[in-house]
Order: C-alpha cells, then sequence, then structure tokens
C-alpha cells in the first residue's frame, strides 16, 4: 500500500473509550480522551502509572491483547479511521507509517535474531525491497543513530550490545521506513541519566530530519518539556489538561497538574524554602472511580456537590483557545497563589561522626565465560579508595549512574560481603571483615536498608504485620508478644498507614505503601545509620513526595544517619546535606550539597546535571552530551575512569588522562574533587543550571 | 440364571458406587457454598479442567475410602467356575450375585479387586510423595541458597540417582532377597529422618526468639517423630501402631529414592530464582541465619509450583507402583495391586480383554485426574 | 568449550563407575549369591555346597578385588580342581586360551550365566533390535509433539490450544502398559474385530512390517509425547507473549512469520533439551512394551537379566543404560548452549 498525503493533523484521536474485560468483569481504562498531533510536531502524554497512557499507544496501534477493546470514539490517521481497518491493512501501516518503541530495549530485541536481520525485515516487508537493498538502508540507519562500526552491529546479537546502543537499535528499526507517525512509550526510563540524554538528543534530531511526528509517553515532566511542543496531562483514564507545552507549564489550569508540580523537587530549590507538597490519599482503583471528577477525592478545591455530580466536559479556556482543562472551577481558582506554607521544621545540627569509611576496596572475581568456568577469571573492582564520613542527623547523598560500585558498597556496609581492603568503622567498631553473621544483634540493628524495588522489598507470603514483628523478635526489642504488637502498631503510626494493614498482605497494597512498610521494618531496631538504595526511583511521582518526606521526619525525630543513595539529582539536591558522586567505582566529587551542584565541576558531575531533565521553564540549561555508554566494570578504560567519555580531556596535557588516576584535588573546605584538569580552568567553569529571572 | 445385559452391568455399577455419589455430593456442594473463603482451592472451580480433575481425584478417593461398602465380593476369594468368564455372569454358589466384570484368570471377581486396588494405590502414592518433597525441600534448599560446593555435591548425586534407569533400580531393590540383607532397613532408617530434621529445623528457626514455645514445638516433633521413626523404619514401636510390613517398606523407600532427585531438582530450581529477590537480602541484613531464610521466606514462596507438582507426582509415582506391579514386583502376588492385575490380564488379552482393560482404565482415570488437577491449579495459581 | 567437554565426559565416566559399582554390590550381596548358585546349579542344594560352588568360582574374594576383576584391572579368578577341570572368571567354554585379565578395559563384558554366551554378542544383537524401534519412536513422537506444542501454544487459550492440551495430559496419564493393553485390545483382538495390527512382534524381529511394528511404536511414541508437547507448548506460549513479539507485530510482520521466523527459533530451545533428557525414562518404556508385545530386544534382556541374576550380563545392561542417560545429558547440554545465542556468545 503507498503511502498517502494528507494535510491535515496526523493523528487525531476523539473522545476514545477503551476497557478491558477481564474475570472481574469490564474496566474501563481510557475514558473519553481526545488529542490531535499535528504534522511535525510532538506531542507528550504525561501521567503517572496506571492512568492509562500506555493503553492510548496501544490503542492507536490497534494491538490491545485479548482481553482490550476500543468501546468508543474514533482514531484518525492521517484522516482515515483507525478503528475500522482490516487486519491487512493495519499490517501495512504498522511499522511503516506508524511506529512503537516502548521502555525495555533488550526484551524488543528477539534474542535469537541478529540485528541486521531484524533490521532489515522492515523495509523488505514494506517496500518490497531486495536483501542487498534492505542491507544498505539498515547500515544508513544504523550510522544515523550514532552508532560507530554499522558493519559489526549488524552482525551481532541483540546481548552483545549496552543498552543505550540497543535502544537506538530500536529506535533505527522505527525509523527504517520513515514513518510518518512515532510512538514512544517511556523509551528511556530503563536506562542510566547520561545516556538517557543522548537518546532524547537523538529523537529530537531525527524528528527534524525526517519530520517525522510523535507521541511521546512518560512520567518525566522535564522530559517532556524538553521534547514536546503540546502537552496532554492525564489522570486515571481522562485526560485533564491540554495545551501548548509553555502554557500549560507557566499556567497550568487544573489542580492535578498543579498538585503534580508542586510534588516535583526543582533545581534551585531546598527542602526549607520550597518543601515538596504530596498528594493526598491514592489513586483510584479502575472499578472505584469516583462520580464525576476523578481527581475530586484529593483535590484541595473540592466542592461537594458540584465536583462530584456526572461527567466533567473539557472546554477551552477563555482566553487561549489551544489550551482546555477538565475542571469546573477554571475561572475561580486563583492560580497563582503558592500553597499553603508548611509548618517551618528546623532542621536538626549534624552531630557526632557515626561512620567512617577509609580507603574501602572491593574487588570481585568473576570467571570469564560463566557457563564453562575454566581458568581464567577476571578481577572487578566495584570499589576502589572510597572514603568518607557520616555524622548524626545528617543526610549523605551517594550519587552515579549503573556500575558505579553504590550498591556494593551499600552491601559491604551492610555485611553481606566483606571488604577486602580498607576500614569501615561503624560507631567505633570495625566491621570491614565482619560479614552479617557474625555480627552481635546491636551491630545489625544500627545500620539497616531501605530497598529499591517496592514490589519486591516485602515477602508476598506473610501479612504486612508479621513481618515488621520478626524484625521486633530478631532485633531483640519489647520483652513479649504483647508488648511486640503493641510497637508493631505505633510502628505503623509512624510511617501514616492505618493500623488495619497489619492483617494485609503485601498484594493489597500500593507501591508507595509497600515502601513505607520497608521503612517501619527498617526502622524496628532503631537503626542509627539508614541506607536508602533508591528507594522512590520506583514510585510514582507524586508518591515520591510522600516518602521522601517520611523519610526525612523519621530522620529529624530520631537523630538518624541516613545514606541516600539515588541517581535522581533533583531528589538529592531537595534533601541531601552533602554529596558523594562516584564513578566505576571511584569517588569522583565530595562536598556539600551546594558544593556539588555549582561550579567547580568535576566533568562527570557537570554531564550528569546537565543530563537531568529539568521541569521548569525558568531554567536555562547547559547542554553537555556525553559519547558513548557507560564502560563495563570488568574492563575500566586505564588511567582516570571517566577519560573516554569526557568533555574536557583536551585541556590536559599530554594526554595524562589516560595514563594516570588523577590525585583527589582539596578545593575547599569539605569539598574534593579527583581530576586532572588545572585549578584554573576549574574555577571558570560556568554553572549548568541557571535560573533565568 | 442369566448373564447380565451391558445396560445391566451399567446400571449395577452406577449403584454400586452410590456411596461415592453422595460423598461427591456433599463435598462438591459444600466447597461451591464456601468458595470465596477457601483461596487456591476455591478458584479451582473456575477452571473446567481443573473441577473436572478434582472430581476424578475425589471419586477414587472417596472409591477408596468406602471401599468395604462398594464392592461385590472378597478380593481373594477364588470361585470355582467362576475362571476367564465374561462380565456380568452370574456367580455360582450365590444366587443373585454377578461378577460385575467378570473372573480373572484365578476365578476372582474383576470388580471388587479394581475397587480394592485402589486403596492399596492411594495409601501409598501420597504418603510416597510426602515424603519424597521432605527429601527433597531439606536438600533443595540447601543447594540453591549456599550453591559451592554444597550445591556441587548434592547436584552431582542427584544425577547419579537420575541417570540410574528407574526399571533396574527397581528390579535390584524390590526382591525377597534384598530385604533379608536389611539394605531397604538402612534407606529407610536415612529416608524416615528427613522429616524430623525438617520439623525440626523449622520450628527452632522460627521461634528461637521464643524459647519456651520453641521448646514446646520441637520437643512434640521429636516425640511423634521418634515414635513414628521406630515404628516405620525398625518395627520397633513400643505401642504397636506404626508398622510397615517389610515388602510395603521396600516399595515405599525405593519409590521414594527414585523421585526425591526431581524434587530435589525443582526446589533447588526455584530457590536460585527466588534467593535474588529483595526481601530474602531484606531478610539477610536483618542477620537471619539462613535456615529461617529458607524455609519461612524462600519455600513460602515457592508453593505455588510445589503444589502442583506435588499433584503430579502422586500421578507419577501411581504409575510406578503399576510399573512395580506390572513386573510382579508389586505389594504381594495375591494383592489387587492395579499393575499386577493388568500383567495377570494380558497373557489373553486377545480373547478375555475384560481382564486386563479395568484396571487399566482406572489407572489412567485417576492419573489423568491428578494431571488435569495438577493444570487447573497451575492456571489459577498464575492469576493470583 | 573443548575445557567443557572434557571435563563433562570426566563426570560422565565417574558417573558410570559410581553406578555400576553400585549395581556390581547389590548384585552380590549374599542372598543374590545364593539365588544365583541355587539356578546354576540346584534349587536343593545344601548351604555348604552354595559356599562351595560360590567359592571354587571367585564369589568368595573381597567386593573391591571382583569389582575389579570385572573392570580389567585386576587379573580374573582362576582354580584347577582336583579332577582336573579349571574353574575360573575368564574361563570360557570352547576357548583354548584362558586369558589373564578378561574385564571391560579389555573389551570383555563377561559371560551370561542365562543365555551362555558372551555378553557382548548378546547384548550387540538385543541392542540392535532395541535401535529400530527406538528409532521409529523418535521418528513419530518428536515431530508430532511439537506440532501439536506449537499449534497449542501458538494461541494461548483458543479452542485448538484446549483440545491439543488436554490431548496431551490424555497422553502423559496413560503408561505403556495401559495405552498397550488398550491398543491391543482396540486394533488386535477379537473382541472389538478391527484386525488391522498384530499384537505381537515377535516377528519384527526378523522383518518390520506395518503390521507387526506398529503398535509397540505408537504405545510409546504416545506416553512419551504428551510431556514434550507440554513443555513445546509451554515455551510457545511464553515465547509469544514475549517484547519482542510484539515488536515484530508492530513491524507489520504478518503472524505465520512472527511463528516461523520470530517465534520458533527461541520457543524450540527448552523443548530441545527436554526431548534429549526423556530418551532415559524412555528405557523404561521399553522394557515394558518388549515385554507386552514379545520383542526380545534389549529391555527384554534387561528383564531376564534381572530376574536371573545374571551378574555379568546385568552389568553390562547398567552401563549401556547409563552411557545412553549420560550422553544424552551432554547433548542435551551442548545443545542448549548452542542454540541459545546469549550463552554461546557471551
Amino acid at each position: 500500500m503507498q503511502q498517502w498525503d494528507y494535510d491535515g493533523p496526523i493523528l487525531e484521536i476523539d473522545n476514545l473509550s477503551i476497557s478491558f474485560f477481564t474475570r472481574l468483569g469490564e474496566i474501563p481504562a481510557v475514558m473519553d480522551f481526545s488529542c490531535v498531533v499535528e504534522q511535525g510536531k510532538a506531542v507528550g502524554l504525561v501521567g503517572e502509572s496506571g492512568c492509562g497512557k500506555s493503553t492510548v499507544a496501544l490503542g492507536v496501534m490497534q494491538d490491545l491483547g485479548v482481553n482490550g477493546k476500543i468501546v468508543g470514539g474514533s482514531i484518525k490517521f492521517k484522516g482515515r479511521e483507525l478503528n475500522t481497518m482490516s487486519d491487512e491493512e493495519l499490517r501495512h501501516l504498522r511499522g511503516s507509517e506508524i511506529a512503537m518503541i516502548y521502555q525495555e530495549p533488550m526484551a524488543s530485541l528477539n534474542p535469537a535474531m541478529k540485528i541486521g536481520k531484524q533490521l532489515m525485515e522492515v523495509p523488505i516487508i514494506h517496500q518490497q525491497s531486495s536483501a542487498e537493498q534492505a542491507f544498505v538502508l539498515a547500515k544508513q540507519v544504523v550510522e544515523d543513530v550514532r552508532l560507530p562500526d554499522a558493519e559489526r552491529i549488524l552482525d551481532s546479537y541483540p546481548h552483545q550490545l549496552s543498552g543505550g546502543q540497543q535502544q537506538r537499535i530500536v529506535i533505527a528499526m522505527a525509523l527504517m521506513s520513515k514513518p510518518a507517525l512515532l510512538i514512544l512509550d517511556e523509551p528511556t526510563t530503563a536506562l542510566d541519566v547520561t545516556v538517557e540524554a543522548g537518546i532524547v538528543d537523538l529523537v529530537k534530531g531525527l524528528g527534524e530530519k525526517y519530520g517525522t511526528s510523535m507521541l511521546f509517553i512518560s512520567h518525566n515532566l522535564g522530559l517532556i518539556l524538553e521534547t514536546c511542543n503540546d502537552i496532554c496531562v492525564m489522570y486515571s483514564g481522562e485526560a485533564v489538561e491540554v495545551g501548548p507545552i509553555e502554557n500549560v507549564f507557566d499556567r497550568m489550569r487544573h489542580p492535578y497538574t498543579q498538585a503534580l508540580f508542586r510534588s516535583i523537587p526543582l533545581p534551585g530549590a531546598d527542602k526549607q524554602s520550597r518543601p515538596l507538597v504530596s498528594i493526598p490519599g491514592n489513586f483510584p482503583l479502575p472499578h472505584e472511580r469516583p462520580s464525576g471528577c476523578n481527581f475530586g477525592p484529593r483535590c484541595n478545591y473540592y466542592e461537594q456537590g458540584r465536583c462530584n455530580n456526572g461527567d466533567i466536559a473539557m472546554p477551552a479556556l477563555a482566553d487561549d483557545p489551544s489550551h482546555a482543562s477538565r475542571c469546573l472551577k477554571v475561572s475561580e481558582i486563583d492560580w497563582d497563589h503558592p500553597p499553603a506554607a508548611a509548618a517551618q521544621t528546623q532542621s536538626n545540627s549534624i552531630g557526632k561522626l557515626v561512620l567512617k569509611v577509609d580507603n574501602l576496596r572491593k574487588y570481585y572475581e568473576v570467571a570469564a565465560s560463566a557457563l564453562f568456568g575454566g581458568r581464567d577469571t577476571r578481577v572487578v573492582k566495584a570499589n576502589e579508595n572510597v572514603s568518607f564520613t557520616a555524622h548524626e542527623s545528617e543526610t549523605l547523598a551517594i550519587v552515579g549512574e549503573s556500575g558505579c560500585g553504590k550498591s556494593t558498597l551499600a552491601k559491604v556496609l551492610l555485611g553481606l560481603e566483606a571488604a577486602s581492603d580498607g576500614s569501615v568503622n561503624l560507631l567505633g567498631k570495625d566491621i570491614q571483615k565482619t560479614l552479617i553473621h557474625d555480627r552481635d544483634v546491636d551491630t545489625v540493628s544500627s545500620i539497616q536498608m531501605v530497598f529499591q524495588n517496592p514490589f519486591d522489598t516485602l515477602n508476598p507470603s506473610m501479612t504486612v504485620g508479621r513481618q515488621i514483628v520478626r524484625a521486633l523478635e530478631v532485633f531483640g526489642i519489647c520483652a513479649s508478644e504483647n508488648e511486640r504488637n503493641n510497637r508493631m502498631l505505633e510502628l505503623l503510626d509512624l510511617v501514616k498507614l492505618p493500623r488495619e494493614f497489619a492483617a494485609r498482605k503485601p498484594r493489597q497494597l500500593s507501591g508507595g505503601q509497600k515502601q513505607r512498610v520497608g521503612i517501619a521494618r527498617a526502622f524496628a531496631g532503631n537503626a542509627q545509620v539508614m541506607v536508602a538504595d533508591e528507594p522512590v526511583s520506583a514510585l510514582d511521582v507524586s508518591v515520591q513526595a510522600a516518602v521522601t518526606d517520611l523519610l526525612m521526619e523519621l530522620q529529624r525525630d530520631n537523630k538518624t544517619t541516613m545514606l541516600f543513595i539515588s541517581h535522581d539529582l533533583s531528589i538529592v539536591r531537595y534533601i541531601s546535606d552533602r554529596v558523594m558522586v562516584m564513578y566505576l567505582g571511584h569517588v569522583v566529587e565530595m562536598g556539600t550539597t551546594d558544593q556539588v551542584f555549582s561550579p567547580p565541576y568535576h566533568p562527570y558531575t557537570e554531564a550528569l546535571l546537565s543530563a537531568v531533565p529539568i521541569a521548569d521553564t525558568s531554567v536555562e540549561r547547559k547542554h553537555i552530551v556525553l559519547d558513548g555508554d557507560i564502560p563495563s566494570a570488568m574492563d575500566p578504560p586505564p588511567g582516570c575512569p571517566f577519560q573516554s567519555r569526557c568533555q574536557h580531556k583536551q585541556q590536559v596535557p599530554d594526554n595524562l588522562c589516560e595514563r594516570e588516576l588523577p590525585p583527589m584535588k582539596h578545593m575547599a573546605e569539605h569539598h574534593n574533587l579527583r581530576c586532572h584538569l588545572s585549578d584554573d580552568f576549574l574555577a571558570s567553569m560556568i554553572p549548568v543550571i541557571q535560573l533565568s529571572s | 440364571m442369566e448373564s447380565l445385559s451391558s445396560l445391566q452391568i451399567a446400571i449395577s455399577l452406577l449403584t454400586q458406587f452410590l456411596p461415592v455419589w453422595v460423598g461427591l455430593g456433599i463435598i462438591i456442594s459444600l466447597s461451591m457454598y464456601y468458595r470465596p473463603h477457601l483461596g487456591l482451592y476455591g478458584h479451582l472451580f473456575d477452571s473446567r479442567v481443573g473441577t473436572i480433575g478434582l472430581i476424578l481425584v475425589l471419586f477414587w478417593v472417596l472409591t477408596a475410602l468406602f471401599a468395604d461398602l462398594i464392592i461385590t465380593h472378597d478380593p481373594l476369594a477364588q470361585i470355582s467356575g467362576m475362571k476367564n468368564k465374561r462380565p456380568g455372569f452370574p456367580v455360582r454358589g450365590m444366587e443373585g450375585t454377578f461378577y460385575l466384570l467378570g473372573g480373572d484368570n484365578l476365578a476372582r471377581d474383576i470388580f471388587s479387586r479394581v475397587i480394592m486396588g485402589s486403596r492399596t494405590v492411594l495409601s501409598i502414592a501420597p504418603a510416597a510423595t510426602v515424603f519424597a518433597f521432605m527429601v527433597g525441600i531439606t536438600l533443595g534448599l540447601p543447594a540453591g541458597y549456599r550453591s559451592g560446593r554444597l550445591d556441587t555435591t548434592l547436584s552431582f548425586l542427584s544425577n547419579l540417582v537420575l541417570a540410574f534407569p528407574v526399571i533396574l533400580l527397581f528390579f535390584l531393590l524390590v526382591t525377597p532377597e534384598i530385604r533379608s540383607t536389611g539394605v531397604p532397613i538402612y534407606l529407610a532408617a536415612v529416608l524416615f529422618l528427613f522429616p524430623i530434621i525438617l520439623f525440626v529445623v523449622l520450628f527452632q528457626s522460627r521461634f528461637y526468639t521464643q524459647p519456651t514455645k520453641r521448646n514446646i514445638y520441637v520437643s512434640l516433633v521429636l516425640v511423634i517423630g521418634f515414635w513414628a521413626y521406630s515404628g516405620l523404619a525398625f518395627n520397633m514401636d513400643p505401642l504397636g501402631v506404626f508398622y510397615m510390613e517389610p515388602n510395603l517398606l521396600n516399595i515405599f523407600v525405593s519409590v521414594v529414592f527414585v523421585n526425591a532427585p526431581t524434587v530435589f531438582r525443582i526446589v533447588r530450581g526455584l530457590t536460585l530464582d527466588i534467593k535474588t529477590r529483595d526481601y530474602v537480602a531484606a531478610a539477610e541484613t536483618r542477620g537471619e541465619g539462613p535456615w529461617y531464610i529458607m524455609l519461612w521466606e524462600i519455600l513460602p514462596n515457592a508453593r505455588g509450583p510445589l503444589i502442583v507438582d506435588f499433584c503430579l507426582r502422586i500421578g507419577y509415582i501411581t504409575i510406578l507402583l503399576g510399573t512395580l506391579g506390572f513386573f510382579g514386583l508389586g505389594v504381594s502376588p495375591e494383592s489387587p495391586d492395579w499393575g499386577m492385575t493388568i500383567n495377570e490380564g494380558r497373557k489373553l488379552l486377545s480373547i478375555y480383554p475384560h481382564l486386563a482393560i479395568p484396571p487399566a482404565l482406572a489407572l489412567m482415570s485417576l492419573v489423568l485426574g491428578l494431571n488435569l488437577l495438577a493444570d487447573g491449579l497451575r492456571e489459577q495459581s498464575l492469576k493470583d | 568449550m573443548w575445557i567443557f567437554i572434557v571435563k563433562r565426559t570426566g563426570v560422565m565416566a565417574l558417573t558410570a563407575l559410581c553406578l555400576t559399582f553400585l549395581v556390581f554390590f547389590l548384585t552380590n550381596l549374599q542372598p543374590n549369591l545364593e539365588k544365583l548358585a541355587k539356578t546354576q546349579g540346584t534349587m536343593r542344594m545344601s548351604d555348604e555346597a552354595v559356599d562351595r560352588w560360590l567359592e571354587q568360582r571367585g564369589y568368595k574374594q573381597p567386593l573391591l578385588v571382583r569389582y575389579g576383576e570385572w573392570l580389567g584391572v585386576s587379573p580374573g579368578f582362576l582354580l584347577v580342581k582336583d579332577n582336573g577341570k579349571t574353574l575360573g572368571r575368564c574361563v570360557k567354554p570352547g576357548a583354548d586360551h584362558i586369558p589373564n585379565y578378561c574385564g571391560v578395559l579389555q573389551g570383555d563384558m563377561g559371560w551370561s550365566t542365562v543365555f551362555k554366551d558372551h555378553v557382548s554378542s548378546i547384548v550387540s544383537k538385543r541392542l540392535g533390535l532395541t535401535g529400530w524401534l527406538m528409532l521409529f519412536v523418535m521418528l513419530v513422537m518428536v515431530p508430532m509433539a511439537l506440532i501439536i506444542g506449537v499449534l497449542a501454544g501458538m494461541r494461548e487459550g483458543s479452542r485448538t490450544d484446549r483440545s491439543l492440551s488436554t490431548f496431551a495430559i490424555i497422553t502423559t496419564a496413560t503408561p505403556e502398559y495401559v495405552s498397550g493393553v488398550v491398543f491391543v485390545v482396540v486394533f488386535a483382538s477379537s473382541a472389538v474385530g478391527l484386525r488391522w495390527f498384530k499384537g505381537s512382534s515377535a516377528s519384527a524381529m526378523d522383518d518390520i512390517t506395518i503390521a507387526n511394528f506398529t503398535l509397540p511404536v505408537i504405545t510409546m511414541a504416545f506416553y512419551g509425547m504428551g510431556y514434550i508437547a507440554r513443555m513445546t507448548r509451554a515455551s510457545m506460549a511464553e515465547v509469544m507473549t514475549a517484547q519482542y513479539i510484539r515488536t515484530a507485530r508492530l513491524k507489520g510482520v504478518s503472524f505465520t512469520n512472527i511463528v516461523l521466523k520470530h517465534a520458533l527459533r527461541n520457543a524450540l530451545i527448552a523443548p530441545f533439551t527436554v526431548i534429549m533428557l526423556q530418551i532415559p525414562w524412555l528405557l523404561t518404556g521399553v522394557v515394558i512394551v518388549e515385554t507386552l508385545f514379545n520383542y526380545k530386544g534389549f529391555g527384554w534382556l534387561l528383564v531376564q537379566a534381572a530376574s536371573n541374576n545374571d551378574i555379568d550380563l546385568l552389568l553390562a545392561c547398567s552401563m549401556v543404560a547409563v552411557f545412553v542417560v549420560l550422553v544424552t545429558q551432554l547433548i542435551s547440554d551442548i545443545g542448549y548452549v548452542f542454540l541459545n545465542p546469549r550463552i554461546r556468545i557471551s
């Protein structure tokens, strides 16, 4: 089928409704959704998990699976109705006119087929190309997505490529036949921040080059701001606000959008001046949606009788026809009114030294070929010369991407691994070589961990209460069963969960609630050091605020030391006192939050800061995109670990970076960085993030 | 007297099973009534395949239970003149009664023998499966959790046993000569120890923080355990409650020995998978002992596939017992074991099909029921 | 790669050694030896006569020594009686020369007390017969099982899937002695009257025809295919829900091509290993089927050896069985590595 030209919008979705039919009955996933994607433009679809944005994408592709069905509305692609097309016609459209890429690049590629073959399939099917023509085209597209050594890549299998490379291949595959519409469903969520920046850059460039229209789905507002022209905010299956992106960001006109923005930390804001305001309540379950406005029960401006009375329409705003909002009280709410000032909390002063880590080294021996064993072992230097201190009531953030060694560090601190060298001194005791089963109960209970994945952090077969009580039992808290039960209920109160949850099983709880239980369990022994390993990364944006606030409150009340491991610089900026930046097992920069977030920077910190998407139109960011991917820890580059990607490498004479590991430079009190760059150059660095006033 | 017609045979068969129909009716209606409260079992009724399997299994369980009420004649009695007679033949000397499914080559009632055979099978197979699971779990958990040398050794041993052809092992172990050497008793002594060890460790790891509770549970386990142990393995039960006759012990031990390695493999695989979860790491950072983690954190989360395998394994052991009987290695020569009955009947198969077909169909229906039940459970546990 | 194969072969040899020793131990327990003596001599031998019989043939030596003799690492037992008759392990009727060592390492598998012939020739002849049976069984079973599995797993939950799955479950519930019996009654007996095939395969030992070989083949294939079909179905269903299949679908690939070009390659990795590992289980089936259908192949031989405690023959049969199991395990492991690019190139 030939691609046809069309003058109007590429995609017109009108009052789309999609439902899933399971054994519990009909569950509406998308209700009355409307959206228009113009030619050459990018529309961002924003919402949290469960809001239906991925379902919309699958609906456009007409691939809803066995249980899903479009129960209303129309989807027009280039003027033709997609809902009524036959399977054969749809097959012609897919991959040639409409292409889709989604979250996990490794899972999207066939592990048993070479990359070249997978790429070549597209023109062979849609343009009836011959194998040679397809190969030439494939090679060209691989070069377009900026992958070096195209021929070698075409001859490889997917698992031989890194995550970033795989996603580029997926993008290449989508662009092989120059589709008119490209749908991207959370394409960068599974990737590291610096790699993400490269992909975003690529997507924007290709969109401009080929004139492809895009439907960009994400939960990351900053990302949408960078890439899209229009935005559509979704909540619980409905679109609640649509419009051009600057208009919506600067003049948001829906309570949910406003609440969403207020729960995101922004740079230039710290915990005292602009506290995160979490959205109270929980997402409504699909079969428990309230009548009237879906957001009603959680809305600050809720009006009984008006907001829950029948379906709410979505009219355009009076002063801006391109901007519409699904709120009855649009013209009544004072949108510029600042949020209710939170009770000014006095942060505690930093107390005595609690944890001292000195020149910690952790090396792993790994068999070169996992299956066949053999004599070859490689050494993975997971942690190299890590030194830091932590004090009472202090939050030390450990920042880095995958392979930087932060998880290994956490394991050594908690006793799951023994250090290869160096010392770890906790509350006066040297514990670097003491594994967990050799530690006494007091040491064990004094350092505890909050885990990353809320869905895995609780044992699915045990009730919530029992898991907390078990922690109490093991730590020897309380003398009798009764007392332990009471203490458990107190802990639930502490993490703001209703007491009834004690009898529930984890699968009845939401992600945020599970994480709170994990926190309660970790605090059960009155831990003095809490290691939080990406505690909020897997949670929805609005829930992140609540859990972060909870951690800070617990810290304030108990004078706990918190080691906050994260790759999310916005949250790090918000809550930490000091920051430690790690790359490939080395500490590359360390200092107070202010020192690290302003120049002079280590080049890696600079790149990291510039890569984080920021959801604020008033912020200007320096644009640095790093080449390539993070090297493997088994095969680190010689000399400085960062030199293979460093944007300032040329500034150091004699190729020193490739030969010698840089020394730790002392820049100011508490501020150190490990770099060969001259002091003059470092002093001349301009801030990455600037607020345009 | 005249032989019964096919219709009359069918009706008589149906009426003989009356206690079973009543029992089935009660159980099924009670289950349907209490469905929401019964978890996985309740969900089973959503699956057609699972429900059919359940009914088949319950049918045979109730048959075994009510066997005395269902049979028409003594399964061991040889009534002259009934040798190889067709189904529905009237019994000489007992007016009004019939060999509903005919007589075998020793003039015994096939119908009654098949019914009694169900009792033999259902008393051995589930118990053997339980023991195989105990051994497999006790060894599989540490092998998967600890890895290293323990894992290599245990895996080698399990591969050793699995590499051994089952049929050969049976021919070597289940003979009267072996019995007199005491080899089965040594095997029994080792294998029957596992449940006791498992339960003691179970209670110790959980309740060590509450010594009184722990002491009560552990002592209970030890007392009951060793009492049963002495009786079953060594026939030294002072009260005479626990006793297993030597031939049965032989078969029981061989069957457990042959099945334990497969369960070991399954548990080990599940453990390797589950131990990467965060909640296991959380337990480790709490300083929990390894056995607590294995038994209370990992094992409950492996219950889905294990329950499914449990049902399948009972079916598989039923087939094994049939194989044993087929080769004359059954519990005793006259016992109405299905396998033996099939073997006795196959020699005259082309002329007298009624000798071997009933026990064959009986065995097949029971195993089919177990397999369907396992399939239904698997479907439903995935939907959870 | 080669290190892997060498290591595995080493483990295999060790396993074979352990298992044959175990068999040796069990067959040489006192009661079994007594049984052997009585079957070779007379059933009414007195205990002293049994003792003497055993001693004169070297059965009273320590266990390890006798095992060594069988292996061929220690010299064979030799005794010249007062009446000039020579008795010993390496003494074979009709041979003039008595070798010093006569064990496995020398290629001598021993002497069968039941068949009164060299074990090696007996075993090879019978193994050949079973080989034909296994060949036909695999030719019938593997393609059918794979096709059923793929068709069922291709569209999970569809009616095709349900019916094929139910069929597969039924086959796993019918062991060979059940299905064999039913097939004979239906196809070869006067009861149903459909006399299409023969109920006894004794004539197949000379000449294989459809009439005399079909029933044993389908009896074995019937039971064996169920498990393979279910594994294939599970693997296929899992692959069809994978993300990369969705990618292919959204690329515009047709359903047939998705199944044939994208899914099969990934779905058949697991069934291959399962098929290889099923071969050892088929040995039990072979024994049953050969007994049922009077086909005097390897399985039948095994039963004869075991019932009469023919030690040398039994050991040889064990070795063959163990060897088959271990080789199929090795092939399965290698195959798994080769078929899975993720492991092959890492």
